[in-house]
This record gives C-alpha cells, structure tokens and sequence, in this order.
C-alpha cells in the first residue's frame, strides 16, 4: 500500500498535479470501444436504418447483407438496428446498477472504517452473508418472487454487487483510517462526516473507480445471463442477453442473428477489462 | 505438521460463521419469495374459487401463520428433509429434486475431475515461464473466457463442435443413452463449456499463488545459488504455495454454481438448475426456494472449504 502515501503527499500542497495519464494501445483500444458503445446507447436511436420492432424481411434468420448488415432475426427484424437498440439496455441498467452499488457500497464502507464498532461488526457480517449467493441465483431467485422489470433489475443488480464494494471500500478505508494524517484531523476534533469526505475518500478514489469497472463487467455478464435465461429485459425490447435468447434457434444454422449479440457482449466486457489492466499505475493501484 | 489447538479453534469459528450465514442466506431466500405480490392460495385456485375454498387451502397451508413462524417451520421441514409440495404439480418436491440432483453432481465431478489437472499444470507452467508467449497467451485466453457471459461460451462451443465440425449433436441432451458413446456424446458440449468457464478461472488464481510464492527472497536464492527454473519452481516455490493453490481450486470450483444455471438450460440437461429455472417460469415457490437452498449451500460449502484450506496452510492468517 504505497498509495496512499503518495498521495497524501500530494495532497494539501498548492503545487500543480500532473494530470497527463498516458495510455498505451491496448488501454486506448480499450477506451475507444467503450466510448462508442456509450455514444450507441445513447445516440443510437436515432440512427437505427429500420424501426426496431419492425419484420422488415420475411426471411428469417436473413443472412449479412449490404441491406441488412448483421442479418436478420428470427421474425426477419433488422439485427442491426435492435444491436443498437440494445446498448440501450445493457449499457444503461449496468451503469446505473454499477453507480448505486458503488456508491452505497463506498459510503458505507468508509463509515465503517471510521466508526468502527458494532456498526462496523454487524454491516460487515450482514453484507458477508449476501456475498455467500452466488449471483445468478440471487437475480433468478428475487426476479422469480416480483418479476422483471427495469427498475426491478437495476435494484437487484445493486444488492448483488453492493457487498463487494463495501468489502473493498472499507478495506482500503480500514488502512487510510490508520494513518497520520487521519489522527491529527481527528486530535484537530474534526467530524465523521469531514473525515470521510475530506480525508478517506480523495485517497480511496482512485481503486475505487478501477474496482468500479471490474464491477460493471460482472454485472453486464449476470444482467445478460438474466436476460438469456428469459428473465432479464422483456419483449418487446430486448437486451443484448436476450437479443441471443431470441435468436437461439439460429445457432443451428450458424445464424449471424446469434452471433452479432453475442460479440456485442464480447467487445464491451473485453474492452473494459483491458481498459481497467491498462490503465496508469497511478489510477489503479490495487490492494491486490 | 501438528496443528496447535488455537488453528483448530479458528476452524471451527470459520465453520461457525458459515452456519450462521447459511441461516441468513435461507432467511433471504424464504423472504425474497414472500414479496410475491398477491395471495398464493388465490393464485393456485385460480379467479373462479370461492372466497371459502380460498380460505380453506390458506388454514391448510398454514398461510395465516405469521411469516417468522413459517419461515422456521420451513427451516426444520430443510433440515429433516422435508421439502414441502411443489405448487404447480402437487409432488413432493424431494422426489422431484432427488434424481435431477444427482445429474447435477455427475456433470459437475466430471467437470472438476476434467479441468482441475489442466487447469494447474497450465497455471503453474504460465507462472514458471512467466512473460514468455505462452505465458501471455494463456493469460489473454483466459482473460478472454472470463469477461464473456457463459451462454456464450455455450453457444461457441455448440458453433465449433455441432455446427462447423459436426462431431457433437447440438442443443440435446439424447434421451437414448444406451451405448458408451451416446453418453459421451450427449455429455460433451456441457463438460466442454463448463470446463472452460471454470478452468480459465483456476487458472489465473493458481498462476497469481504461485507468482506469489516465486518472489519471495527464499525462491530467488534458490535460483541465485544456481537451481534451474524447473527445480526452483516446482522444488522450492510450489510446496509453498501448496495451500493458496489449493484454496483457488476450491474458489474456482464454485463457479460451478452458476455456470451450471446456465448451461444446463442451453443444453437442456436434466439437473437441478433446469428444474429450477422452469420452476421460476411456473412460479413455483417451493420448489425454487429448495432449489436455490441447494446451490447456496453448495456455494458456501466450496467458500467456506477454501478459506479453511487457507488457515490450514498459512501460519500467518492463524494470527
């Protein structure tokens, strides 16, 4: 944990930080993958060439065409178009479920670590036992009880991950807490609230947000397991997961129906493992 | 080695925390499956019962009990073996249960028996040659079956060896498995994608143990005194890392859980898993809470396996 020490030394002091990170290629390649799926997913729809919903061929599982550039699905509807469409989903319930998991997971964390305690003990033990379901089963089991919907997905995906994210936050937190500069903010008779505002969280932020996207690609992977088995974003729309659930009848015939989905998973998840292993000593020193 | 009595005692605390987890896990799972919205007992009767019948089958399944009250009952009737009655077909739900159980269980020893052996010798070949090509090809292969879904190993699998190879059937499991080779071949596809998604994972853990283990000074001195890569490696460094080797099997070993959710319903193989998703398409309460107690209490055990593998081995985490 050399860290932290760095950048404690950093902080406080007037002089400019540097603040040019560089990436090498495969954290680029990375990065830029990720930025165009956002842009799709959010801008996408209204650059889809055929309304999503629309049977604009009566040949199903239509091979790729310059009309149909990723073929078509099992009802002759454009797959390009729903690909598009489908970043929606995928990008969107993952970020969001991410963002909640993190940031409920990093606050409480941080409490944790600095009051310590039976608040501490009983967080820690309650949030352990959750990490004791496997994820899936979690996601089949409570979508088995209330059904699926958006928000219902997005709610479940945050309680999967949001232990994870505590443990790893009141960690980091648990050492930060210890050092010097803590002690004279406490002796300064500083608040819990500025301690953990002003004194952990600037030192936290960075792993934090590395763990953040090793986070997201879990919950892309459950969220699309979901949607495969039926129980994730439901039709009409679908989710890149469910996109390949629809089509799976084509795999026989080597449709590009399955295929196409399936790399559009493939390309995110890849892209921001890469992105996170490449990234900057600097960002991402991990505990690890 | 003899163990001091202090390890035994954290142990036994580690199995302990376990226990009480498992009862926290069950007390979820019972809860999540009351937050159905609307009254079971109308649900099974249907809109045209009666509000008496409907009250009837309340009183007989003891739904006006409190929820505490049922959850406990629930608990005695698990651990006596008692299961309950599955809503939508009326049997006993251990008798549905038992058989596919057992299916799980082969698919998932054949699995672990598979790519256990591999998955170490790569993993320790990777971390002896560490940097070489094949070092980092094996890390960019696994890189790559970890960060996609399982499905989709599933289906890439169903592409390369059904589709373009034509050795395997697709998408089936036979019904007719009289001969050797029907078995073999109805197993295939699922033993092959469950073997990837868990091997990848031993993998990495077992390369990042023993990664561990060959910095530390002793192992460098071993190759500074003039000990070949072979001998430093698998002589001085592997013994060490014996334990943490171990606890990564054990780890790797609960990715079963959900790989197997997955594949069994790509393959349509008759285990617990598929049993239990048809059952969340039925909403078929009991059967799904028994099924999910199932895979939660595999999980834990593997988890639980791991870590005290880990105080075995580490006289550090003993404190």
């Amino acid at each position: 944990m050399t860290l932290p020490l760095r950048l404690s030394r950093a902080r406080g002091t007037s002089a400019p930080r540097q603040r040019t990170y560089v990436f090498n290629w495969a954290g680029r390649i990375g990065l830029a993958i990720i930025v165009m799926w956002c842009a799709v997913a959010i801008i996408g729809q209204w650059f889809t060439p055929y309304p999503v919903g629309k049977i604009v061929d009566w040949n199903f599982f239509g091979p790729v065409s310059a009309k149909y550039w990723m073929g078509t699905d099992y009802l002759g509807r454009d797959i390009f178009s729903r690909v598009m469409m489908g970043a929606r989903y995928t990008v969107g319930i993952a970020l969001a479920a991410v963002t909640l998991a993190c940031a409920l997971g990093v606050i409480l964390g941080m409490i944790a670590a600095v009051m310590g305690g039976w608040f501490d003990t009983i967080v820690s033990r309650l949030l352990d036992a959750f990490n004791g379901i496997p994820s899936l089963l979690f996601g089949l089991v409570v979508v088995a009880a209330v059904g699926s919907s958006i928000p219902v997905l997005i709610l479940t995906l945050t309680a999967i991950y949001m232990p994870g994210s505590y443990r790893f936050a009141r960690a980091l937190a648990v050492n930060i807490n210890t050092m010097d500069f803590v002690t004279v903010a406490r002796a300064r008779g500083e608040a819990t609230p500025y301690l953990i505002l002003r004194e952990i969280f600037p030192n936290i932020v960075g792993s934090v947000l590395a763990d953040l996207g090793l986070r997201f690609v879990f919950i892309v992977l459950v969220l699309s397991g979901l949607s495969f088995l039926g129980l994730g974003v439901q039709p009409p729309n679908a989710d890149w997961g469910a996109l390949v659930r629809e089509n799976i009848e084509g795999l026989s015939y080597g449709a590009p129906a399955v295929i196409f989905p399936s790399l559009a998973i493939a390309s995110l998840t890849i892209s921001v493992n890469m992105f996170i292993d490449n990234l900057p000593t600097r960002i991402r020193d991990r505990s690890e | 080695m003899l163990k001091s009595s202090t390890t035994w005692l954290l142990v036994a605390k580690r199995l302990g925390i376990a226990l009480i987890t498992l009862v926290i896990v069950s007390f979820a799972v019972f809860f999540a499956t009351q937050l159905l919205p609307g009254d079971v007992a109308q649900i099974l009767l249907g809109q045209a019962a009666t509000p008496e019948a409907v009250a009837g089958l309340r009183e007989a399944m003891g739904l006006n009990e409190p929820a505490i009250l049922r959850f406990l009952h629930w608990l005695t009737g698990l651990a006596t073996g008692d299961l309950g009655i599955s809503y939508v077909n009326h049997m006993e739900i251990s008798n549905l249960i038992a058989g596919r159980l057992a299916n799980s269980l082969k698919l998932a020893g054949v699995v672990a028996a598979l790519s256990t052996p591999v998955a170490l010798c790569l993993g320790i070949l990777a971390s002896m040659w560490r940097g070489t090509l094949l070092d980092r090809t094996i890390s960019i292969l696994t890189i790559a079956v970890i960060s996609v879904p399982e499905f989709m190993i599933a289906t890439l699998a169903v592409l390369i060896f059904a589709v373009w190879l034509g050795w395997l059937p697709a998408l089936s499991y036979g019904v007719d498995v009289d001969s050797l080779g029907a078995i073999l071949r109805a197993y295939a596809l699922p033993v092959i994608t469950l073997s990837f998604v868990v091997s990848a994972q031993m993998i990495r853990m077992t390369r990042a143990a023993m990664i561990e283990t060959i910095n530390t000074p002793y192992v460098e001195m071993a190759l500074l005194k003039g000990a070949s890569r072979t001998r430093m490696v698998l002589v001085h460094a592997l013994p060490n890392a014996l334990g943490p080797i171990a606890n990564a099997v054990a780890l790797s070993l609960s990715y079963l859980v959900g790989g197997v959710i997955i594949v069994e319903t790509v393959f349509n193989y008759p285990g617990v898993a598929k049993l239990m998703v048809d059952g969340v398409a039925t909403r078929d309460l009991p059967l799904i809470q028994s099924c999910a107690m199932i895979f939660c209490f595999s999980y834990l055990s593997l988890t639980t396996l791991a870590d005290m593998i880990a105080i075995l081995s580490n006289p550090r985490l003993r404190r």
